[in-house]
């Protein structure tokens, strides 16, 4: 019972700088590191290693209290050279120097026989030890999944939307067979269905499209139908109570991998891209790089900000930064520090708008890509504009009305308004159009939290 | 340009925390942010790129789908001047004289108005809100040509302070700020806000014939005479074809002076329909209310009033000026979009069941939009909970 749902609402954010579809080998990038902070709903994590232990890839580096049999694993083998601490000793990352050869912890290997008879219990336990387990992440709140819970369903997205995101049909070629064993091991860890969500406006990918046993979905229209959670509330809302999980094409092929081969595989292949790139393109490397291998001579200017993740959902990294564990891009973007004379009031076809107001000439160019910087182009005030939000959100969801009640700390509200269905990144264009310039993802993730503690 | 900034950067410690003039920091804000849009970066979490919108360009758009009213709202001034005392003039002339009436009163409620707005940044410490640039420029545009200009101050204080900055400034204003300086006005100085108040005389003394009458105020009173029709009665103005359909569509009548001419109410809607900074539903609910109520109303027939041709509703009075300009403002609407359909309807019938009926207000729009201002949020209750209903639904399925 496929389904095909087409979206009208929604809004692409096009930038110069895409990757061009060829990969460089940077597998000997150095330094690489975990990073407890790109995890929701860690609260205390404990290390399992010193600086100078040796590890392999594979080896857990931590695990956090709250769900102890969660293993966070290193991507590679090679030396633990910092563990990295913040204010009230906050832990930042564990940072490990690659060996030239990587070796693996050795996971059960299992035969394609052996497979078919794998029991729920077993593949969670090999996947919890293996440092995939995070990889599937939990609806409502967007948190880890709790190996206890009994998902609804589970939901993938073959597609992101996002602005200069990387394509997994390119990501993950040849890994075919990887691929449809995770889909295998993950129709065991639910009750419900897996669905595996296509976009039905590109070509129709080999991977994805010869896959079997899960449920098929298409899905047409602009950005955000990539993201699984508005694909989640056309398939299969979530209501109160319910949990589902989804997990990105990426963690599907590693846990095929994990499977058949008894190695937890680390290896990933990055976008590096954005406006001031001059070589914008993909990198074979490992997980939590180190990104400061790819910008060698590769910037038109040095006034830039690096972001692990896209545009609209990312967070800013230093230069001798480290790629986050759910990543696949690293956006590079002029930073917007000048001051405009009359800025506000000049016409302007190169700044991107979803607005027509004075001024703002990029709709007479939809098909343009722009070199946006991180300037703000305005300051925060209150609510004014109303329905703005709601053009860009295609969901039966009223973005404004649920922000306010996370803002009046309503829990009622909050829960009747829908938090369950969204997290961050499904308000992101919300702010991104926003007059009035209010930080939603992180008064959503508030709520989000509130609603966690409650 | 960069002799500018190096000023204001170098006058900038003095405004911030610790400065002599830190209390006006936000008016030391609102003029370097007005010259130069600021240099202030995303954070580092979040989006890392902005819409290049915001609330001042949106305000700006408002400004300029005024402009077409205002501008033909200073010729008219002129026009009726010059008719009213019979005189021969030309094009310049009117508008010469319309300046001289018109200017000093934007400026005046520009001037009264931004000054309440410093003060309140200075004691609530806020920034200086945009929305005074739209706000500023309504005003005028809906009052007669010859009220006192300390009038208009005084109804510009007065709306800022209570309908705005008591319930925290801009965004959180129930009431329309323009709407509320009229009604204060109206209900404060009604001789100077109803009556013969609507043609600029000056020294000049009035041609044989002459009645000041607006449109709406003669069907009004031609419906309670009962004496002859209403169109009759337009038809029989004492200035020929004054109230003929045509001339009441392109708006050289009296009235207040921006909203007689709903050839430019409707110029103003294409842009803000067009750079959809107001809301086309509502204008378009506001028209279909009034259509649907005058048509209502003329199939009961009980006066002469009632049944006016529903059309004529659209363009006598303020109704086309406050569905465009005054319903549509987004802070006082109906936040929902299924509200917004709801709201406008509503305003639509209410200012025609008030003009038919009412016999003090001959003008209905105003307190039309100020009675479904206090309404909408009870609107937006139930279109909220219809979605939050539509939720619980599916999880019992």
């Amino acid at each position: 019972m496929s389904k095909f749902v087409k979206l009208e609402k929604g809004f692409n954010v096009n930038l110069v700088g895409v990757a061009k579809k060829e990969i460089v080998d940077s597998l000997a990038a150095n330094i690489f590191a975990l990073k407890p902070t790109n995890f929701h709903g860690i609260e205390r994590p404990k290390l399992l290693v010193a600086e100078g232990d040796l590890v392999k890839a594979g080896s857990p580096l931590m695990f956090d209290k709250s769900q102890p049999d969660v293993m966070f694993t290193a991507p590679v083998s090679g030396e633990v050279v910092e563990i990295q601490r913040g204010d009230k000793r906050k832990l930042l990352a564990i940072k490990v120097i690659a060996d030239q050869h990587i070796e693996y912890v050795n996971f059960h290997k299992y035969t394609v026989s052996e497979l078919n008879s794998l029991s729920k219990e077993d593949i969670i336990k090999q996947v919890l030890a293996s440092g995939i387990w995070p990889r599937l992440i939990q609806r409502p709140y967007g948190i880890i999944a709790n190996p206890e819970d009994k998902p609804k369903a589970i939901f993938i997205s073959s597609f992101d939307s996002h602005p200069l995101a990387p394509d997994f049909d390119f990501l993950l070629k040849g890994e075919d067979h990887y691929f449809q064993t995770g889909l295998d091991m993950l129709r065991r860890l639910t009750r419900g269905k897996v669905h595996l969500n296509l976009d039905s406006d590109a070509e129709v990918s080999t991977l994805f499209g010869s896959v079997t046993g899960v449920q098929v979905n298409k899905f047409s229209g602009p950005h955000p139908s990539g993201n699984v959670g508005v694909q989640i509330h056309h398939l299969d809302p979530i209501n109160k109570g319910e949990v589902v999980w989804t997990i990105c094409p990426y963690g599907v092929m590693q846990m095929g991998k994990l499977f058949l081969e008894g190695i937890y595989d680390a290896s990933k292949i990055l976008a590096f891209a954005g406006p001031p790139v001059k070589n914008p393109r993909y990198h074979r490397t490992y997980d939590g790089a180190c990104i400061e291998k790819f910008i060698e001579g590769n910037l038109a200017h040095q006034n830039v900000r690096f972001v692990s993740g896209n545009a609209l959902t990312g967070e800013r990294i230093a230069p001798d930064g480290f790629v986050g564990y759910y990543d696949h891009l690293i956006t590079v973007l002029t930073e917007g520090d000048y001051s405009e004379f009359l800025g506000w009031l000049k016409p302007s076809s190169k700044k991107l708008s979803f607005h027509r107001a004075w001024g703002l000439l990029s709709f007479l160019k939809t098909d343009q890509e722009f070199d946006l910087d991180t300037n703000t182009c305005g300051d925060e005030r209150t609510f004014v504009q109303t329905g703005v939000f709601e053009q860009v959100t295609p969901m039966d969801i009223l973005p404004t009305h649920l922000i306010k009640a996370i803002m009046a700390e309503d829990y009622d509200d909050m829960e009747a308004l829908g938090i369950y269905e969204v997290v961050e990144e499904d308000l992101a264009l919300c702010e991104f159009v926003d007059v009035s310039k209010h930080p939603i993802q992180s008064i959503l993730r508030e709520g989000i939290e509130l609603m966690l503690e409650s | 340009m960069k002799a500018i900034k190096d000023l204001l950067d170098r006058q900038k410690p003095l405004f911030q925390k610790g400065g002599k003039y830190e209390k006006f920091h936000y008016l030391f804000e609102a003029t370097e942010t007005f010259l130069f849009s600021p240099g202030h970066t995303t954070g580092s979490k979040g989006v890392q790129i902005r819409d290049a919108i915001d609330l001042k360009r949106l305000m700006m758009t408002v400004v300029i789908a005024m402009v077409p009213c205002l501008l033909f709202g200073i010729w008219n001034v002129g026009h009726q001047h010059y008719i009213a005392t019979g005189q021969v003039a030309t094009f310049l002339q009117k508008v010469g004289i319309g300046a001289y009436v018109v200017l000093p009163m934007l400026l005046v409620s520009y001037g009264a108005g931004g000054l309440v707005e410093v003060i309140f940044s200075v004691i609530r410490k806020h920034p200086i809100n945009e929305g005074f640039l739209v706000t500023g420029m309504l005003i005028p545009l809906i009052l007669p040509p010859t009220i006192p200009l300390w009038q208009i101050a005084l109804g510009t204080i007065f709306a800022v302070v209570i309908a705005k900055e008591a319930f925290g400034g801009t965004g959180m204003n129930v009431l329309n700020v323009a709407m509320t300086a009229r009604a204060f006005l109206y209900f404060a100085y009604p001789a100077q806000m109803s009556g013969d108040v609507w043609t600029y005389m000056g020294d000049a003394t009035q041609v044989e014939g002459y009645s000041g009458a607006t449109a709406l105020a003669l069907a009004y009173n031609t419906s309670v005479a009962g004496t002859s029709t209403v169109l009759a009665s337009l038809g029989d103005s004492w200035y020929a074809n004054l109230y003929d359909l045509k001339n009441l569509f392109l708006g050289a009548t009296p009235g207040s002076i921006g909203e007689t001419s709903t050839l430019m109410v409707l110029f103003g809607a294409a842009i803000l329909i067009f750079t959809g900074v107001g809301s086309w539903k509502i204008i378009v609910s506001v028209f279909g209310g009034g259509l649907f109520m005058g048509y209502l109303f003329s199939l009961l027939g009980l006066n002469e009033f009632m049944v006016m041709p529903p059309y004529y509703h659209l363009v006598i009075g303020g109704l086309a000026f406050g569905a465009v300009f005054m319903a549509t403002d987004p802070v006082t609407a109906t936040h929902t979009e299924t509200g917004k359909w709801i709201y406008g309807f509503l305003i639509g019938v209410l200012t025609v069941i008030i003009r038919v009926f009412n016999p003090a207000y001959p003008e209905g729009i105003m307190l039309a939009v100020l009675f479904m201002n206090v309404f909408a949020p009870l609107i937006d209750f139930y279109v909220i909970q219809a979605n939050k209903n539509r939720r619980l639904k599916r999880a019992t399925i």
